[in-house]
């Protein structure tokens, strides 16, 4: 099979799996749970990109899936609350007299909409303008991932007036005209984060096989060689970890109609290391591991929590450890491990340490 | 550089999205609302009801004990004979002290478990996580932790104290004192900054001057600066909003400080028994405390409890409020179902108004208008025993106002 033939194949399977079966076996809340995964994925995705494929350890995810889901969420609270009027929070926590002027743009469903992309591109613009130029990476930039995390997340909590503090944002009623309480609109929602994520993966599936592709790994794997080349390593990078920003921006936009809440909580460290641990449990290089390990992992999560709601934390640091240890290459390299031993049935396997790419460029 | 050569893919994907996402759309909002409304599962000889508890997480440890705390009223109940001839059938879920983790469980419990009444959560951001969901479900929630007021859903009972049975007795009592001047100290989250909120309008009022007003992340454990600071404002009194672990750090710096409870007391609203454990009384002995119950309390009801409590979790677990308003819930529930004969969620709201139960910090009266409960304010003081013991009281339950509307400095809250 050419891998343009098995690309359509495998973007069909997805379709029929999301569009149809998904909806057909799941009940509402089921499915209203499987929506907040796929939320998770389209960040991995772009973690995927920018990590998997340009080396760059996006450690601070959490700042643009938070910039995202406060412009969407700050829009529908606002329309919430009607013309001229004020969030509910607002006039119990704040006591303003009017609207923070930094919020009134938010009212027009434009403004909001685009700044839920816009507004994460352009922060990962400014910060990775500075730090890439200035050739500053590994963990060092991991690092600086984490503070910007660390530092937002203080930033919110501290306005409470104006961002309801660690409260976050809460009770949204509506999504543009459309009341979230109905499971037929919730549904609608599920469809649109699907549609969405499968748009993505094409896009990322395009640019991971055009010749930008190609530079951003041969950055990841000598970038002095890069520039002997005489590219500039720095807009390589940049390009994918903007494009990264601006998936995990998006992500937490869709995030807020299906979940009704967005709260510093789901923005700080631990929620930006855990969408990293879904990439690298699903495989990072791959295109689908990051997607597969970010639905798995948040799936084991309320699995093991409903069934084991005293001890599901172990089971969880038990199964990450097993992944890491046992497969490096994530769940994705799964099959290609069980292709080579029955192969090689004989002599024994070669050590799994290879870099996933290699396979799939050679299929 | 960048060749997009097929865009047919992703064009695609959006169409199909965008046919069945329209194709899908339901009720606008501003319609008459048709959804919600789960019904409880009653049709065994079991009904259930849902825990809803960080397990795991920074909070685990202040909410494993009000878990504790229910399953005892459970236990005690069906070994009485049960709810309206049916046992409880308790369903335990972690909230991971995560706000939409809690949301995520709440409906699980209501949906998946349908569940008749779900009792728990601590955090404010916990609380206003899972109101919507049920407000939209029209499902109960028995909240059991002092809060910061200004809410009243009318799916949610809130056993613990709101503002004016806790912080406003508190500052009565500093007042009382003669104190002239406080410093507000506390945790950087919601509680602390509504609480600090209403009581500068109190110290406006009632001629009490705030002399600084710091916050420190939760879990901090920097506390130089901010008891430098409260040392030099030379306050009369400190009024203490810290959570958890950032308390521990507070006291010692307090301590080492040369600042005493004789000097300058603090009034804590966050550190109950079980807290003065896991701080050291060497660093608390003689502070004040401002709750609705302490270990301490006469009476039969709460030997009972105490008793009771220590028999199943261990002789040196401590009770504390906290966990007393969680075990009230559990009898209070049963009380307005028994009285509305059903579980159906609105006659056990309907028959709510004036139910009352024999709890282990006295009488206390359900208000149908409000959903709180009357109860009786107390001002104890830390020993060196770690046990609180009452220094002050209400003189008898308060009637409780969320939005301190009978209040006239509070009139700019709400």
């Amino acid at each position: 099979m050419s891998p343009r033939v098995r690309a359509w194949l495998g973007f069909g399977l997805g379709a029929v799996v999301l569009f149809a079966a998904a909806p057909a076996l799941l009940t509402d809340f089921r499915l209203s749970l499987l929506a907040k995964y796929l939320c998770f994925a389209i960040v991995a995705v772009g973690i995927g990109l920018a990590w998997g494929r340009g080396g760059l350890l996006t450690l601070g995810q959490g700042v643009f899936f938070g910039l995202g889901g406060y412009a969407m969420a700050m829009h529908l609270k606002l329309a919430d609350a009607g013309e001229g009027d004020m969030p509910d929070f607002m006039q119990l926590y704040g006591q303003l007299d009017e609207l923070p002027a930094w919020w009134a743009p938010f009212a027009n469903p434009v403004f909001a909409l685009a700044a839920t992309v816009l507004l994460p591109m352009l922060v990962a613009f400014g910060l990775g303008s500075l730090v890439f130029r200035r050739r500053v990476r590994g963990a060092y930039f991991a690092i600086l991932s984490q503070a910007l995390a660390a530092a937002m997340v203080i930033l919110l909590i501290g306005q409470q007036g104006t961002t309801g503090g660690t409260n976050g944002l809460t009770d949204i009623e509506g999504f543009f005209g459309y009341d979230l309480d109905d499971p037929v609109n919730q549904r609608m929602v599920y469809f649109i984060i699907a549609g969405v994520l499968l748009a993505l993966l094409a896009l990322t599936r395009q640019l991971m096989h055009s010749r930008y592709g190609e530079l951003l790994v041969a950055v990841r794997d000598s970038e002095e060689r890069v520039r002997f080349l005489g590219y500039n390593p720095a807009n390589v990078k940049l390009v994918a970890y903007v494009v990264a920003a601006g998936m995990a921006g998006l992500a937490g936009a869709l995030f807020v109609p299906a979940v009704g809440i967005i709260s510093p909580a789901l923005i700080g460290i631990v929620p930006s290391i855990e969408f990293v641990i879904g990439v690298a449990v699903g495989g990072r290089a791959a295109l689908l591991g990051p997607v597969l390990g970010a639905v798995a992992v948040a799936w084991a999560k309320t699995a093991l929590s409903e069934r084991f709601p005293g001890t599901w934390t172990y089971l969880q640091g038990a199964m990450f450890v097993l992944v890491v240890a046992f497969l490096p290459g994530g769940l994705a390299s799964l099959w290609g491990l069980v292709k080579r031993r029955r192969e090689a049935a004989v002599p024994p396997a070669p050590p799994a340490e290879q870099p996933v790419l290699v396979k799939e460029a050679a299929a | 550089m960048l060749r997009f050569p097929r865009r047919r893919l992703a064009a695609g994907a959006v169409a199909l999205a965008a046919a069945l996402a329209v194709s899908a759309c339901g009720s606008k909002t501003g319609e008459n609302d048709t959804a919600g409304g789960v019904t409880a599962d009653t049709s065994g000889d079991t009904v259930k009801v849902g825990l809803l508890n960080s397990l795991s997480g920074t909070m685990a440890i202040s909410e494993v004990t009000v878990r504790d705390a229910i399953m005892l009223a459970v236990e005690e109940i069906n070994a009485a004979g049960g709810v309206l001839g049916k046992k409880i059938a308790p369903v335990g879920e972690d909230g991971a002290s995560d706000w939409p983790t809690f949301a995520e469980k709440a409906e699980k419990l209501i949906k998946v478990d349908r569940v008749a009444a779900v009792f728990g959560c601590w955090t404010s951001a916990s609380r206003k996580a899972v109101k919507p969901v049920f407000e939209e479900n029209k499902a109960l929630l028995f909240y059991p932790v002092q809060y910061e007021g200004l809410e009243q859903s009318p799916y949610i009972f809130y056993t613990g104290a709101t503002t004016n049975q806790q912080i406003v007795p508190g500052l009565d009592y500093l007042k009382a004192q003669g104190k002239k001047s406080v410093y507000l100290v506390g945790s950087d989250y919601v509680f602390p900054r509504t609480a600090n909120k209403i009581i500068k309008a109190y110290a406006e009022a009632n001629g009490l001057t705030v002399l600084g007003e710091d916050y420190a992340p939760l879990g901090s454990t920097e506390f130089g600066t901010i008891v430098n600071k409260v040392k030099a404002s030379k306050a009369e009194a400190v009024f203490n909003t810290l959570n958890g672990d950032s308390n521990v750090a507070f006291f010692k710096e307090y301590k080492s400080a040369g600042l005493t409870a004789a000097s300058m007391p603090v009034v804590s609203v966050s550190i109950a028994e079980e807290e003065v454990k896991s701080i050291g009384t060497q660093y608390l002995a003689g502070q004040l405390t401002a709750w609705n119950y302490y270990q301490t309390t006469t009476g039969a009801a709460n030997d009972k409890f105490v008793k009771a409590y220590k028999a199943k979790f261990g002789a040196d677990k401590p009770t504390s409020d906290p966990m007393e308003a969680a075990y009230v819930s559990v009898y209070l529930w049963k009380a307005m179902v028994e009285k509305a004969g059903s579980f159906d969620v609105e006659k056990v709201k309907g028959a709510s108004d004036g139910v009352t139960f024999e709890a282990p910090e006295g009488l206390v009266t359900i208000d149908g208008a409000t959903q709180h409960i009357h109860k009786t304010a107390r001002i104890g003081k830390i020993g060196d025993d770690g046990l609180i013991t009452e220094v002050w009281n209400s003189g008898g339950p308060v009637k409780p106002d969320p939005y301190l509307k009978g209040y006239t400095w509070a009139t700019g809250l709400s």
